[in-house]
């Protein structure tokens, strides 16, 4: 390998360190017009009257508009279409936008917003899982799901259940609480949109353009040809940028109203609103074992606490459920799932989406169950760990699997088992899994995930994909796997991303797809278009193409330059292009979309603390996470992506909290939610294990996300084993640490976190053969 | 991006000029140094005043002067940084540089003056938030509302002092220099607050603290402690001074004095009283800490769980008074 | 609306005079009336460090200061530091090898405020760059690489 693996700085990092990156917000067109959203003080009400002409007067005003002007409904997800750009019946949480202007200036805009007059009849808010369950007081938040507020339910059972927990020499149930957070991402969300000649562009800070063209050309009723998104440079998304937006359907419709460009830029606080962070989960677990910690039965059951809306919570619902298995055989596996509606702005995919809440239970949970059988927790995990190249009770199929060897390097790394036994003092280990990609794309087709094209002219060559780099290296990984194929330099390769006008499409920048997929479609485009440079420089050396190296800008005697010229003389345009779909990964079950990913990843965490049993406070010392990559396409970029992921995990950890105090969000500001300050930052030692994937680009799999997941059960873990006390709910804080303490010091259960799960009407349980079974019927 | 709404700027070229301005604006207009904490509240719009009359740029409040006496005074528009940055100073008064090490962050302690930091307006969840949220909660006492959403049986508000620097200046004796457009007048650091979340000044708002002037340092000692979630930019969510003259290990004098727990100061004096004529060993510092904490009653209204907040009060009291006793203090 | 006023002051070197508001902090002025839009904002209340920029080669928060706070002094942004195209400054030169910049957002933050702290300190202590960095949040890096950036940058200027 040339180029892949190299430690070589990203593509686009000058720009970012000059300050020349333009990013949503720097852009600024010719007459344009800025925008702000008048957006509902009220949880729950009904909209009686919507008056925009206090508004109009302002001078420098010169566009109002109100959920009438946009009554098409869009969501994410197919089965949710129950948003409203500017809502016109009822707002669902404060924060819901009901009404937009567009003026001159921002100030202006701002200030004619107060001018709108909005008449609401207040209804009464629904504002926990519990309220949620229970019959509501006013109508249910949207018209359809139900009973009560539940928005959706799942119920699955792989395997015998019944006889794995009468095989089991112990059994233990948990509860355990995980608070919503957010993704606070630097960059505040914002968007413009242009209208000329009857096609709109709009330019936005998204991570998933493609879906945004869907959601844009449906709201604004015009033919996906008449519609660009350009996803502009990111300034940090995590998840929350991966919903089609409000702000972004008001700019565009604005835009086509007035004729002018029309941009609109959030507030910080307005980002909180806009939200579609980590589901709250309520989660109970209960696992059956045998003497020697082996698993023989795993019942789970979440209750998610959604917001307002659907967003991606019909998929965080299974995700709660679906990768348990990707790390432990489980030979008999029961998931009931429940999300809820509640009049909260609206949950949605966090880094790890909806994976991290069960994680943060399982991890603890199995600690607990060695706990009482008197065993190693580390050893307990490697009993149950599962194979390569397997197939889970689930249906989720495991091909590289890196478990074993980042347990062994992380322990080892950390002195786990040689750890300083002090009051105070404790280590915690965690291991987890995350998706390399889903395996089925939000709106089911047999299309393609990611596409690629190269053009070879002048000398040079630009790749089209319309990944989105949202700062994580997309742009790179594809330049470095074209550059490794064509004997170039990622530098040389001129790069058209995330635009659905130029480039072909990609999904986007979620469930960690994009080196995996996008890195596929870009080598199929890439080595198609070395096998013809190779072919007419053969023809020219007068040998064959297999005696022709390619490398260090040649394509065997000749320079690529010149290599091209004869190419175009020859074929005249060139273009090749590439493409990937994962193979068909599906279980024989409804329900079985979410999980199946072409590879998953694999990170182990050791953490390292002291806890203070006087005051409750944590410092972590450090943090040691092992993961496997697959292999490192660019492993700074790999790096970078373990360390922000461990960054993230010990905040969700420690103090990042998306809190309310009733319906109304308690802390929306950088101040108020707690995000790790450098003095805050722990060193972390990153370990990279490559398994080399079978299926992978060069063998690479995922790391933007598989790196939180472990950390935070790991915290709780090692405050356990500093204090002999167990803190079941995050964030972490000293308080609960103190309550945990207070308990174990009165004799009650050493631990603080829920005492109970609440009743849920779960449909009947779907049965599924686990694959060995339905094999054998076969 | 969140803006200011519009207000003029008065640029006076004197403290007394300053001061007469602001008068004759008669509470329409607001004095400001650094900007620090005033300009978060007026975009917030948690202040609405038509005019600001600038100070920060005021030579003469942008000293620090060694006065003859032993003593020092600081002006009001020296940035925190630079004190933080004097080595003289915190040879004399070290809680009191560390306490202006620990006011939020670094860029902001170098636009941030140490007598914005002395009135620094006291905060409150409910409070410290946008008009809009503000709209959403209905309001409050302390803006655009009739009642305290922290205790709304309350008549009062209960937005909490939020200094770092006041409790040391108060341990220390220090006092502050008040140019007003009748005069000047020099009142002890202590009396400059008043339990009131809203009115928690006693100086009057033609009024300019000008300087902060400090006694000889005459042996005391002193240290500061500060509670907040992170390593920076956070507020303190409780904090403890100590200052401490001590001869042939005894205790002669002692002041406690605590930050964010009340919508002032809250002076220790029981606390302090019990170490005189003392050893420092945990037994006096057990029992100071825990007379400390006793008036200490934190509300709903900042960071983190007040119970746990009035737990950690003893904490940071025995913490300070161990720094303070440390050699070097 | 309030009275327009003229300030003048130096950015990245050059005398600028500038028609505003008093009500228009720096952040606003840079980023559009001047077109330096490389000066970031992610909160406009001093809580994230993003719109750092240096006044007198002190590190400031553009969205917290009024134009007259800002009059006759000498403003560098991230537009600034390079001494050329080609030739970048040493600390943007280590956060492109080290890897320290991920979507990039707070970097010019970043950058301007480890500017400060070298100027200053040519040889800071990993604990001596956490505080420095302190006001500035990253929600990409850890921070771990900005650490190792820095380093290396007090390592290169130093020889």
């Amino acid at each position: 390998m040339r180029v892949v693996g190299k430690p070589l700085p990203k593509v686009d990092v000058r720009a970012k360190v000059t300050g020349s990156t333009l990013y949503a917000d720097d852009l600024v067109l010719p007459d344009m017009l800025f925008c702000k959203l008048l957006r509902s003080p009220h949880p729950y009400a009904r909209i009686k009257r919507v008056d925009v002409r206090g508004a109009l007067e302002v001078e420098g005003v010169v566009a109002a508009i109100t959920g009438d002007d946009l009554p098409i409904k869009y969501g994410i997800l197919p089965v949710t279409q129950d948003e409203h750009a500017l809502e016109n019946e009822k707002v669902r949480y404060v924060g819901d936008p009901v009404a937009a202007v567009a003026a001159y200036d921002e100030e202006t805009a701002a200030l004619a917003c107060e001018r709108i007059v909005v008449e609401y009849e207040v209804l009464h808010p629904v504002t926990s899982i519990e309220e949620a369950l229970s019959e509501p007081v006013d109508e249910p938040i949207h018209d359809y799901g139900g009973p009560a507020n539940i928005h959706k339910m799942a119920a699955l059972a792989f395997g015998d259940l019944e006889s794995g927990f009468a095989q089991a020499d112990h059994i233990r149930e948990d509860v355990f609480f995980y608070e919503g957070n957010t993704h606070l991402p630097m960059e505040e969300h914002s968007a413009i949109a242009s209208y000329v000649d009857g096609k709109l562009t709009l330019w936005s800070s998204t991570q998933t353009p493609h879906y945004v063209h869907r959601a844009v050309s449906k709201v604004m009723g015009l033919p996906m040809s008449a519609v660009r998104i350009v996803a502009t440079p990111h300034g940090g998304g995590f998840g929350g940028k991966t919903d089609p937006f409000s702000h972004e359907m008001v700019v565009c419709k604005l835009a086509m109203v007035t004729g002018k460009p029309v941009k609109c830029t959030l507030t910080r606080e307005e980002v909180f609103y806009a939200h579609r962070g980590r589901h709250p989960v309520l989660m109970w677990v209960r696992t059956g074992v045998k003497r020697d910690g082996k698993i023989t039965a795993m019942h789970f059951k979440t209750a998610l606490d959604g917001g307002a809306y659907g967003s991606y919570g019909v998929a965080t619902t299974f995700y709660t459920g679906a990768l348990q298995t990707a790390t432990y055989d489980i030979p008999a596996y029961r998931f009931e799932g429940a999300r809820v509606f509640t009049n909260k702005a609206p949950c949605g995919p966090k880094r790890g989406h909806g994976t991290p809440q069960p994680r943060f239970a399982l991890e603890l949970h199995l600690d607990k169950i060695a706990e009482d059988l008197g065993l190693d927790p580390v050893e307990v995990r490697r009993r149950n760990y599962v194979k390569p190249n397997t197939t889970t009770v689930n249906w989720l199929r495991i091909t590289s699997c890196g478990l074993e060897e980042i347990t062994n390097r992380v322990i080892q790394a950390s002195g786990y088992h040689r750890r300083r036994r002090v009051e105070g003092h404790g280590m915690g280990f965690a291991v987890a899994s995350y998706l390399s990609g889903a395996g089925l794309p939000i709106y089911w087709n047999k299309l393609p995930h990611s596409e690629c094209q190269l053009k070879l002219d002048r000398g040079g060559v630009t790749a089209y994909c319309g990944a989105t780099d949202i700062g994580q290296g997309s742009d790179t990984v594809i330049a470095t796997v074209v550059a490794e194929e064509l004997g170039l330099w990622p530098s040389d390769i001129r790069l058209v991303t995330g635009d659905t006008g130029l480039a072909p499409v990609d999904l986007g920048s979620y469930s960690s797809r994009v080196t995996f997929m996008a890195g596929n479609a870009a080598l199929d485009a890439a080595r198609k278009l070395r096998d013809l440079l190779v072919e007419v420089a053969a023809e020219s050396m007068g040998c064959s193409p297999g005696e022709v190296e390619v490398g260090d800008g040649k394509i065997g005697a000749l320079s690529f330059e010149e290599t091209a010229q004869l190419a175009q003389e020859r074929y005249g345009a060139i273009s090749t292009a590439g493409s990937y779909r994962p193979p068909d990964l599906a279980g024989p079950y409804k329900g079985s979309g979410v999980g199946p990913s072409p590879a998953y990843s694999y990170s182990a965490a050791v953490v390292d603390l002291d806890a203070d049993s006087k005051t409750g406070i944590v410092q972590v010392n450090k943090v040691w996470l092992a993961h496997d990559i697959g292999r490192s396409i660019n492993p700074i970029s790999v790096r970078g992506q373990v360390e922000g992921g461990v960054y993230m995990g010990l905040g969700e950890a420690l103090m990042e909290e998306q809190a309310y105090r009733k319906a109304l969000h308690k802390q929306p500001s950088m101040l108020d939610y707690k995000s790790l300050t450098f003095v805050d930052m722990p060193e972390v030692e990153t370990i990279l294990v490559e398994t080399n994937d079978p299926e992978g680009p060069y063998g690479a799999k995922e790391v933007g996300q598989g790196p939180l997941l472990p950390v935070v059960p790991a915290v709780a873990s090692a405050i356990h084993d500093a204090l002999g006390v167990w803190v079941d709910q995050v964030p972490i804080t000293p308080d609960k640490v103190l309550k945990a303490l207070d308990a174990k010091v009165k004799g009650e259960a050493p631990r603080f976190g829920p005492k109970s799960f609440p009743d849920i009407p779960y449909p009947q349980c779907i049965k599924v053969d686990p694959p060995h079974v339905a094999t054998q019927a076969v | 991006m969140l803006r200011l709404k519009p207000f003029k700027y008065l640029r006076p070229s004197t403290v007394e000029e300053a001061a007469s301005l602001a008068a004759e604006l008669n509470g329409e207009a607001m004095m400001v140094a650094g900007g620090t904490d005033l300009v978060p509240k007026l975009k917030r719009r948690q202040m609405e005043p038509s005019a600001l009359i600038g100070i920060g740029h005021l030579e003469e409040l942008k000293s620090v002067d060694h006065l003859s006496d032993g003593g020092v005074s600081i002006g009001a528009a020296v940035t925190l940084s630079k004190v933080v940055g004097d080595g003289e100073l915190l040879q004399r008064y070290p809680g009191y540089v560390r306490a202006a090490s620990l006011v939020s962050s670094p860029p902001l302690r170098n636009l941030g003056t140490i007598g914005g930091n002395l009135l620094v307006d006291t905060r409150c969840n409910y409070y410290d938030m946008t008009y809009e949220w503000r709209q959403a909660v209905g309001f409050c006492l302390k803006k655009d509302g009739d009642i305290c959403r922290v205790a709304p049986s309350s008549p009062r508000c209960w937005a909490v002092s939020s200094s770092d620097t006041a409790p040391v200046a108060i341990a220390l004796d220090a006092s502050v220099v008040l140019v007003g457009p009748e005069g000047r007048r020099e009142v002890p650091v202590s009396s400059l607050y008043q339990d009131d979340g809203i009115r928690y000044t006693t100086k009057q708002p033609d009024e300019v603290v000008a300087f902060l002037h400090f006694p000889p340092k005459d042996g005391w000692r002193s240290s500061y402690v500060k509670l907040r979630r992170r390593g920076s930019i956070d507020f303190p969510i409780g904090g403890a001074a100590a200052a401490l003259r001590l001869q042939d290990g005894l205790v002669t004098e002692a002041r406690i004095v605590l930050s964010g727990v009340a919508s002032h100061p809250v002076i220790a004096e029981e606390a302090a009283s019990c170490l005189i004529g003392r050893h420092l060993d945990d037994d006096a510092i057990t029992e100071a800490s825990e007379k400390a904490a006793k008036p200490a009653k934190p509300l709903d209204n900042t960071d983190l769980a007040y119970t746990w907040r009035k737990r950690m009060v003893k904490h940071l009291v025995s913490q300070a008074i161990t720094e303070a006793a440390a050699p070097g203090r | 609306m309030s009275d327009s006023i003229v300030v003048g002051f130096t950015v990245n070197g050059r005398r600028r005079e500038v028609l505003t508001k008093p009500h228009h902090t720096l952040l606003e002025i840079l980023r559009e009336d001047l077109g330096l839009t490389g000066t970031k904002h992610g909160c406009e209340l001093g809580e994230c460090g993003a719109c750092t920029v240096l006044v007198d080669g002190i590190p400031q928060l553009s969205c917290l200061l009024l134009p007259h706070q800002v009059e006759g002094k000498e403003i560098t942004t991230v537009e600034g530091l390079a001494k050329s195209g080609d030739e970048l400054h040493p600390l943007q030169e280590a956060f492109v090898e080290v890897g320290a910049v991920q979507c990039g957002y707070c970097t010019p933050g970043m950058l301007l405020t480890a500017k400060a702290l070298l100027d200053e300190n040519p040889a800071p202590s990993r604990q001596e760059i956490a505080e420095a960095l302190s006001g500035n949040i990253c929600r990409c890096t850890g921070y771990e690489s900005i650490t190792r950036a820095v380093e290396l940058a007090a390592r290169r200027m130093e020889v």
